[in-house]
């Protein structure tokens, strides 16, 4: 797995490739968590080069969010690969994250 | 044909695990989708014996059995960790309608149940054995 983070404006913005399995998800949390500490709370995760995910992934999103949530940002998804869709509805958390069909989209959301 | 697999219980191990299931599952001409799916159960599966059964990381190894047959593969993974009893794995909330609401533990089995044709539990030969079938559609 590997992360790229940019920033436009206000929002960060992270792009994940790869598999996020239980090996990786914790640096992807780590990733996110840091940017959480560093006051960027207006958050979009692009997983349209995701080739995997598992619920460590999941687990790692959710907390992500609830961390972000309590200072008032948002996490939000980008261009979900089908895999990943997959898995955001098998786990009932479609409805959960704000979920964008293109980078470009969420980050005009905020 | 049989193949076997066995690896130490370490996350790193979790995608040679999955490779080694889909080639088995290429085997058995299953589409791209069951492989998928295939994949995740066994990934999940390996995550919770290495997290829930051994307690961690490099405490026991993890056996995988793949059965190739045309149509249907059979994997059985057997571990040396202390039994597991799915009755009383926790229940994921999967219709959260609020952040609150949310409880994210026990979604490995939930996805072995629902992306899987069979999944079964035992308790033999000093270890738990997981079998889980997939079925060409």
């Amino acid at each position: 797995m590997q992360t790229a983070h940019h920033e436009e404006g206000t929002v960060s913005i992270v792009a994940v490739t790869g598999r996020v399995d239980s090996s990786t998800a914790p640096e992807l949390e780590t990733a996110l968590k840091k940017l959480v500490e560093a006051e960027k709370t207006q958050l979009v995760l692009d997983l349209k080069e995701v080739e995997y995910m598992s619920s460590a992934g999941l687990r790692a999103m959710v907390s992500t969010l609830k961390a972000v949530k309590r200072v008032n940002g948002d996490l939000r998804v980008a261009s979900p690969s089908d895999r990943v869709n997959e898995v955001l509805r098998l786990a009932g958390l479609s409805s959960i994250f704000a979920i964008y069909s293109t980078r470009e989209e969420a980050v005009k959301s905020y | 044909m049989v193949r076997t697999l066995t690896v130490p219980g370490r996350y790193d191990q979790l995608e040679a695990v999955c490779q080694f299931v889909t080639v088995a599952a290429e085997l058995a001409e299953l589409g791209e989708k069951e492989i998928a799916h295939c994949q995740l159960a066994v990934d999940e599966a390996c995550t919770n014996v290495i997290e829930h059964g051994y307690g961690g990381e490099n405490v026991g190894n993890i056996e995988v059995r793949c059965e190739v047959a045309p149509g249907i593969l059979t994997i059985t993974i057997h571990d040396s960790a202390r039994p597991f009893d799915p009755a009383h794995a926790p229940a994921p909330n999967v219709a959260p309608t609020s952040l609150d609401d949310l409880r994210i533990g026990g979604l490995g089995l939930h996805f072995m149940r629902q992306v899987m044709d069979e999944v079964q539990f035992s308790y033999e030969n000093g270890g738990n054995t997981l079998k889980l079938v997939k079925q060409k559609k």
